[in-house]
């Protein structure tokens, strides 16, 4: 089977062939974010040899690595964005992406999401939201809605979730954006232009993990959790004018934001440069 | 990105910057420039007493030469900052202490499992937890050893003044280089702020050594593979195209995982294994004084070697017959010398500033019928000539 695949999947030439076919579950959204990164890369013409991309540990960690045929680092939990912090200074034309899931970025690497995004530093993280923590077994996330059940909070989740765009957008980021699996060509064109924004990018994906979220959540079929992503987004412009009550729940889409601010390895090398002029220290 | 620290502009600029010859500095500072000599252009840290000054130093330092100095927001990133910009050529450093230490294990593990060249200074300071967070210690002994989970081998070395910093923190990045594997130095709060006299020699007479790289496209399939027989893979770097996955889960030879096939994680971890013991001559290093017929035998390390070697001296002059084993790597432990010092002695002295961690590795190389003793002290302040002087005379 896997061979037809190949056969009449166009998007194949950026993926890894021998760690085919993936070990994600039927229905899970990874391959929704894997094709749209894959088809940004190919709108873009980019040549997979200048992409680095880096992960955590979960499943969406998989998506890029080993899926995608770049060179690829596949970290330990939670730390993609600080490993990939020491490829980009050392590869600073390189186009250097995250690809990871809400608890591995947003829960145990919250604080370097935060601190990336600070520094501005010219990276591109695509997270993943399913709203849970799936390879380990469904367990609750910092992003589980209220009320919702997972293994963990088997009578119902009782705290809140982390609004992750809003808050690395506020914490300095230069393009947020958010999407959702059910936005394919809205998020595609998001991707494209995080890559190519000049600084930290976030690209947000609520996406369905009908295994472990949906089952429990009675949405599992994964149709279902699409349908209930279309039905609860709401776009940044409209949010603006709905009182928190009324976006209780539902999921804002579109660009958070978008803005110019210096990045971290150009003011790294320029402070460099200054440095060596100042003592004197230019070759001749 | 590809600085060794030998080419001519880097020559020049060090040249230009270091003078040869006597500074007065901390040892701390020596550590530092140390790195900079081996052609470490690329630290990432946070800082934390009594290890600081390394990274002020390096702050201060690295752009001049072209170098980079990252402030990570924890220990736990700086080592993952250091371990994504090894995999881009850079010969990477971090510096911390103990709790420090203690965080940045996972990562230590990680570099282990993926081959990454990296040296770690661990400045020792008095502990459990905060303990006392500006005095020196040697009790990291046995974390540098087990401080990360699974089967992993680990090179560890320990100077034992401010000059000795220097030497041993360029040969940490040697190691760290000729084997492709994380390498921890060992230093103490102590010689970290203990400022002396110390030289400093010309770029040329610095051994720099370097990593190997893969000689064609067949070798860069295999990042983990063993073309040469010695247990250490070629190492392709990020952005030239190699197409390189590499992951801390158990992986086959060309980088890809698998987890569930018993004998690529055999055939994986007893070579990273083999290739540290396989390699003794690359790391094994000790000094000896007066070892030839010493019945007492005093085995120290790191600061406590200094006052060890006080002691003995002075004892020589009392007429009692005692050495001293100083190992410089510790981990792994030089321990076919050790064996055979410990077959003359009749008597073995173990200093250090703990409750007594090496000793428990000198115990594995020692008979029975040897009289073995721990000279222990704790509190911050290092043993004293006195006081070791003290033990020899009881055993005399």
């Amino acid at each position: 089977m896997a061979k037809k695949i190949y056969s009449t999947y166009p998007m194949v030439k950026y993926l890894r062939k021998e760690a085919l076919p993936t070990a994600l579950c039927p229905g899970c959204g990874g391959g929704t974010v894997l094709n749209a990164f894959a088809n940004a890369i190919d709108q873009l013409k980019l040549d997979p040899r200048d992409l680095v991309v880096v992960s955590g540990i979960g499943c969406s960690a998989w998506i890029a690595s080993p899926y995608f045929l770049a060179d690829t680092l596949h970290t330990t939990h939670g730390r993609a964005i600080a490993f990939a912090t020491g490829v980009k200074v050392g590869l600073p034309d390189k186009k250097v992406v995250v690809i990871s899931g809400d608890g591995d970025l947003a829960s145990i690497g919250g604080n370097h999401l935060l601190h990336a995004a600070r520094r501005n530093i010219d990276m591109t993280v695509i997270l993943v939201n399913n709203f849970i923590y799936g390879m380990t077994g469904g367990q609750v996330a910092p992003t589980t809605p209220f009320g919702a059940k997972t293994t963990t909070s088997p009578y119902r989740n009782i705290e809140h979730p982390l609004q992750i765009s809003e808050t690395v957008a506020a914490a300095g980021a230069s393009y947020v954006a958010r999407w959702t699996t059910a936005h394919v060509y809205q998020l595609i064109e998001s991707i494209k232009k995080a890559l190519q924004v000049k600084g930290f990018s976030l690209v947000e994906v609520i996406s369905q993990c009908p295994v472990q979220y949906g089952r429990r959540n009675r949405m599992k079929e994964p149709a279902e959790m699409l349908r209930w992503f279309l039905k609860n987004s709401v776009p940044v412009s409209k949010a603006k004018n709905m009182s928190p009550e009324e976006l209780e729940g539902k999921f804002i889409i579109g660009e958070i934001i978008n803005r110019q601010r210096p990045e971290f390895t150009e003011e790294l090398n320029k402070l460099i440069d200054e440095v060596q002029e100042h003592f004197g220290l230019k070759g001749e | 990105m590809i600085i060794r620290g030998d080419e001519p502009d880097q020559v020049r600029l060090i040249r230009k910057l270091y003078k040869p010859g006597n500074y007065f500095m901390q040892g701390n500072e020596a550590v530092a420039y140390g790195a900079i000599f081996a052609g470490c252009r690329f630290y990432a840290g946070y800082p934390i007493t009594p290890s600081s000054e390394i990274a002020e130093t390096m702050a201060r330092e690295l752009p001049k030469l072209g170098g980079y100095y990252l402030q990570m927001e924890d220990e736990i990133g700086s080592i993952a900052a250091m371990i994504g910009a090894s995999w881009t050529g850079f010969k990477v450093m971090t510096a911390t202490a103990g709790p420090g230490f203690s965080l940045m294990q996972e990562n230590l593990g990680y570099a282990v499992m993926t081959e990454t060249p990296l040296v770690l200074v661990d400045v020792q300071r008095s502990g459990p937890s905060t303990g006392q967070a500006t005095k020196g210690a040697q009790g990291d002994f046995f974390q540098a050893r087990w401080g990360t989970h699974g089967d992993h081998p680990i090179v560890a070395v320990s100077p034992t003044s401010g000059q000795d910093a220097f030497w041993e923190t360029i040969r940490a990045f040697n190691i760290s280089e000729r084997l492709r594997t994380p390498v921890v130095v060992l230093f103490d709060g102590v010689l970290a702020h203990t400022r002396e006299q110390i030289k400093i020699p010309d770029i040329e007479e610095v051994e720099i050594a370097y990593r190997k790289l893969p000689r064609n496209e067949e070798e860069a399939k295999l990042p983990f593979g063993d073309p040469h027989g010695d247990g250490v893979p070629p190492m392709p770097l990020f952005g030239h195209g190699y197409f390189t996955h590499v992951t801390g889960s158990t992986h086959k030879e060309n980088g890809l995982r698998d987890v569930y096939t018993p004998d690529v994680h055999e055939r994986l971890v007893r070579r990273i294994h083999r290739k540290i013991e396989k390699n003794r001559e690359v790391y094994e290093k000790y000094e000896e004084h007066f070892t030839e017929d010493a019945e007492i035998l005093i085995v120290s390390w790191g600061v406590t070697a200094r006052p060890a070697l006080g002691a003995v001296l002075k004892a020589r002059e009392e007429g009692i017959n005692v050495g001293l084993f100083v190992p410089k790597t510790v981990h792994p432990f030089p321990a076919e010398r050790m064996r055979e010092l410990a077959k003359k002695a009749r008597a073995i002295l173990v200093a250090e500033m703990n409750l007594g961690q090496m000793i428990i590795e000198v115990e594995r190389y020692v008979n029975d019928d040897v009289l073995l003793k721990g000279v222990n002290k704790i509190g911050g302040v290092p043993l004293t000539v006195e006081e070791i002087l003290r033990e020899i005379r009881g055993v005399a």
